[in-house]
């Protein structure tokens, strides 16, 4: 198996088949939706096609430095270790719907957990 | 070799470079992020020549009608001009006053002169300025082949460019616009997609537009339109829309005011309300959401939700401002 993750999952079209389904889930979870509260729908799936792409083991420029900037606020608000358990959660649901198989789930909840301490701030 | 033209700047591009990659390395400021075709953040405009196809890959459909494109995955073969996304024109041009009708005790109807070579989308907005300069951005409601442009202004208490047209105003009388912009409007090639437009008070004005342009275009699937007030007193073309709802088949309209007793044909319920209501699955379905801005927000939301694509959920919230 030479092929990068991002080539086994499908490459750009996967993350573009993710993304809708993923922020809908994420949207629609009471658990963690009030985070998404007033932000620019438009502009939150761009980040999220970014963070998906970074996941999916796809090309990228996030650094440690930009997750955290770019959570500082929300762990104010409280932003914890359940919240980015419920967003893996919702992005493993997404990949079973799209007939992903379980090892290459596991392969990018890894990818996810290597961001945990820089989206929490610690 | 092949040039960007780009701020009064021309760049030569290194074989096989990317337009984005040759910006960076000659250390020109502009907004990127994961380089390959993604977030779409460091998307530009094409202003002269033509984008690749792959470098419109991803992009929705009014950004690709409007020469939008990812300049991280375009390596053009020849010479393009291209433009940050919100450098909208600033120009401005000088038209006559046609006509001034009421449409309601608060809504006036304004035609004007459509300049000459004055390209639009109906559904998008222009900005019409007062006599001390003051601009206020309005939805034109007009088609491409008519020679007017028609816009619906409320009357704003204290509005500084509402209270002038609706006071001031007169036939004949000659004022300034900017060029048209926006990406609120209807885009062909997927003629039997169902339509639902939501819009409240004015924001009937780009509802309007797109509907007409649809028909114009042979839209053939079917077009929902609900058009809402707080008030009965604050809707209008009623008697217009039911008569064209009456006369084309694939057209329905629904007037809907927020209070207990209304005429008959009237619902009695918030415009947003009945729509999603009424559907409650939207996959598949391109919706237009214009005037009250929560309104607009918490629909393109909930519409979201409901199915609908972000791509096939085209907005314009409007602002006020006195």
């Amino acid at each position: 198996m030479s092929n990068s993750l991002f080539e086994r999952l499908g490459g750009q079209d996967a993350v573009n088949a993710a993304v809708e389904l993923f922020y809908r889930k994420v949207l629609a979870d009471d658990r963690i939706n009030r985070f998404f509260q007033g932000v620019d729908m438009d502009r939150q799936a761009a980040k999220q096609k970014a963070f998906l792409t970074m996941a999916f083991g796809g090309p990228n420029n996030y650094s440690g430095e930009d997750m955290r900037k770019g959570h500082a606020h929300l762990v104010e608000q409280g932003l914890d270790d359940s919240h980015f358990d419920a967003v893996v959660e919702n992005l493993g649901s997404t990949l079973t719907e799209l007939g992903i198989p379980d090892d290459l789930i596991s392969e990018v909840v890894a990818i996810c957990e290597t961001t945990r301490d820089d989206v929490l701030c610690r | 070799m092949t040039k960007i033209h780009f701020e009064n700047q021309s760049y030569l591009l290194e074989p096989g470079e990317s337009v984005l990659d040759c910006l960076i390395r000659q250390g020109v400021a502009v907004e990127y992020g994961c380089k390959s075709g993604g977030c779409q953040s460091c998307k530009m405009k094409v202003v002269a020549g033509t984008p690749t196809e792959q470098s419109q890959t991803g992009l929705d459909d009014s950004a690709r009608e409007k020469n939008y494109f990812l300049p991280c995955i375009c390596v053009p073969e020849q010479d393009m001009k291209v433009a940050r996304p919100d450098a909208v024109s600033r120009d401005k041009l000088e038209t006559e006053v046609l006509a001034l009708d009421m449409l309601n005790h608060e809504v006036l109807r304004l035609r004007l002169q459509r300049p000459d070579n004055y390209d639009y989308f109906p559904g998008q907005f222009l900005n019409l300025y007062n006599p001390e300069g003051v601009g206020r951005a309005y939805s034109i409601a007009s088609q491409a082949e008519e020679s007017f442009l028609e816009l619906h202004i409320r009357h704003v208490p204290n509005g500084k460019v509402s209270g002038w047209a609706n006071t001031r105003l007169e036939t004949g009388d000659r004022v300034i616009i900017s060029s048209a912009a926006g990406d609120c409007f209807y885009v062909s090639g997927k003629p039997e997609q169902p339509l639902l437009m939501i819009g409240t008070g004015t924001g009937l004005a780009p509802l309007f537009g797109i509907l007409r342009d649809a028909l114009r275009q042979n839209h053939n699937g079917e077009i929902h339109l609900y058009h809402g007030s707080s008030v009965i007193e604050g809707l209008y073309m009623v008697d217009e829309m039911r008569a064209m709802a009456d006369r084309v088949e694939n057209f329905h309209y629904y007037p809907c005011v927020g209070q207990d007793s209304v005429p008959k044909g009237i619902f009695s319920v918030r415009e947003n309300q009945k729509a999603l209501a009424d559907w409650s699955d939207l996959s598949g379905w391109r919706v237009y959401l214009c005037g009250h801005e929560e309104m607009v927000i918490s629909t393109k939301e909930k519409t979201f939700l409901a199915g609908a694509s972000l791509s096939d959920i085209y907005s314009d919230p409007f602002v006020s401002a006195a």
